[in-house]
């Protein structure tokens, strides 16, 4: 049943995976009675994995996404972050969670939205050992000089790299991303995507990815899954093999499109 | 070289942009300046004109004399007033805040309260006015109430809302970084209170100072409330008319410092940007 592990490399014994779904359901308790949103959801994510998510609207990705970051309770089966729950990953910073909307604290500078993470959800004196300088972080994410700007005269992808820039402050081993870039034009999220390919090989985090695209799934996606509509279920978990590394071109090319109309069809059999 | 050039162009061109946009501004200000010049002369026309009596409608002339001649008398009485209308911004404000706080963090303590605060805010001021008086006698205290009360209804309002104006997914970034309930409310909820807190304090400031006069009416012997009861009362209509313009005064400066201070604090606003 689970269609991750078939098509994962064997498993080194004793490596836990980063994400691993185990018959995971959630359900709502609705006016009419409770809605189920996801049911009978299996796979894993390697650690250093690109995940892409894929499915029709209100198949429940973002809840999906929303359970594995403790923002939405699991009603049946299991979901593990590096072996721990939810909520023990959640208060350890092992993933950090970027939103469709940026997100930003309007009063604070682009440097101070950053360093949010370090400054609050202390209590139990957790990690801050480790974490990165906010300064090197909005280098990273092509924002140097930039740093005292504040949101309203940032761009809405400027305002999304700063988001980007905040959810890796903590160093974070999973990095939870729901259609980050659905809101931008399409030249911006072009270059986004380029960009965050770059940060995913320069950092090693891994990356779960939410998206309706279905070629920015196959291009940012290492593995994509594919989800069908209400309940939730998994139709595909799709290895993209692509050549690395990878960039714009690559989707005019005849490989690229094999992939797309592969998971089109996974989209449609959905329906 | 080019670059050093194009630099001194848009400096020179910010210098000028920068003083054509001051006549901008007295260009538009110039109408209400003329036409207030203007009212005021044709009253003196028609009081001088049609021999108008003092105590009935005293002179523009008339009234700047107040200020020359009675200018102490004006001055001593102005800063009780002042002091209470500032106590009673404080203290209503304060009180205001806090329990728009405790409203946003307990829906019981809202749901007992928030009807009371209701009910407290239809009893006219004016009525209550003469209960504090025979509670808390005749001294600062209880102008300093009604000052208090008079602006407590607006804030308290105003702040539940922007206490609550965070969006749902400010609140799961917070959830995500395992925040607690006091760093969402210092961090988040009362930054973004602010711009519906400044709307509600620029009323109080305006609002602090009738109630501080309202105050005074009923059973004082100082203060601008008390100069207008005795000024009327001795038909002097000249000192009546500068003392309730000193009032106004007091009101547009409490006014004026709000909305500065509002620039400073809500720099961040994009429409707030000057």
């Amino acid at each position: 049943m689970n269609v991750g592990a078939a098509a994962e490399v064997a498993p080194r014994v004793g490596v836990v995976a980063a994400i691993s779904v185990d018959r995971l359901a959630v359900r709502f308790e609705g006016n009419d009675g409770s809605i189920t949103a996801l049911s009978d959801v299996d796979f894993e994510v390697s650690e250093g994995g690109f995940v892409t998510m894929l499915g029709p609207s209100g198949c429940g990705k973002s809840t999906l996404l929303r359970a594995i970051a403790d923002l939405v309770p699991v009603s049946e089966g299991g979901i593990r972050v590096f072996g721990r729950t939810p909520e023990q990953s959640r208060l350890a910073r092992d993933f950090a969670f970027v939103f469709q909307d940026p997100t930003l604290l309007p009063w604070r500078s682009a440097i101070d939205n950053v360093r949010l993470p370090l400054e609050v959800g202390r209590r139990g004196g957790v990690e801050l050992e480790r974490h990165a300088e906010p300064e090197d972080l909005l280098a990273l994410v092509g924002l140097q000089g930039r740093e005292d700007a504040l949101p309203h005269e940032l761009s809405g992808g400027m305002k999304q790299r700063v988001s980007i820039a905040r959810a890796l402050v903590q160093k974070p081993r999973v990095l939870l991303m729901d259609e980050p870039f659905g809101a931008l034009d399409e030249i911006t999220r072009d270059k986004l995507n380029e960009e965050l390919l770059r940060i995913w090989r320069e950092t090693g985090t891994t990356i779960m990815f939410v998206t309706h695209s279905v070629p920015e799934a196959a291009f940012l996606g290492r593995k994509c899954l594919v989800l069908s509509a209400q309940p939730g279920r998994v139709r595909g978990y799709v290895d993209i093999d692509l050549a690395e590394p990878r960039q714009l071109s690559i989707r005019d090319t005849l490989e690229f499109v094999q992939i797309t109309s592969h998971l089109r069809s996974l989209l449609e059999v959905g329906k | 070289m080019k670059a050093a050039g194009t630099g001194n162009g848009r400096a020179l061109a910010a210098a000028a942009g920068d003083s054509s946009m001051r006549l901008e501004k007295w260009r538009r200000r110039a109408p209400a300046i003329v036409a207030a010049v203007g009212l005021l002369l044709l009253w003196q026309l028609i009081v001088d004109g049609f021999r108008v009596p003092t105590y009935i409608a005293p002179s523009p002339v008339e009234v700047l004399e107040v200020f020359a001649k009675e200018g102490e008398i004006l001055w001593i009485n102005f800063w009780p007033t002042a002091m209470e209308a500032a106590a009673g911004f404080a203290l209503g404000n304060g009180i205001a805040v806090l329990l728009a706080v405790w409203f946003v963090h307990s829906q019981l303590a809202e749901r007992a309260f928030y009807p009371i605060a209701v009910f407290v805010n239809t009893i006219p001021i004016i009525a209550i006015a003469p209960i504090l008086v025979l509670m808390l006698g005749n001294g600062y205290e209880p102008k300093i109430v009604i000052a208090a009360l008079i602006c407590f209804f607006p804030t308290l309002v105003n702040m539940v809302r922007g206490l609550k104006s965070v969006s749902p997914q400010m609140l799961d970034l917070m959830r995500v970084l395992s925040a607690n309930q006091a760093e969402v409310l210092w961090k988040i909820r009362l930054q973004s209170s602010l711009p519906f807190l400044f709307a509600a304090l620029k009323i109080a400031s305006t609002t602090s100072v009738i109630g501080a006069i309202v105050g005074e009416w009923i059973g004082s012997n100082y203060g601008l409330g008390s100069l207008i009861i005795e000024a009327t009362y001795n038909f002097r209509a000249p000192l009546l008319y500068a003392t309730v313009i000193l009032g106004a005064g007091m009101a547009v400066v409490a006014f004026t410092a709000t909305t500065i201070v509002e620039r400073r604090v809500l720099k961040w606003k994009p429409g707030n940007v000057i």
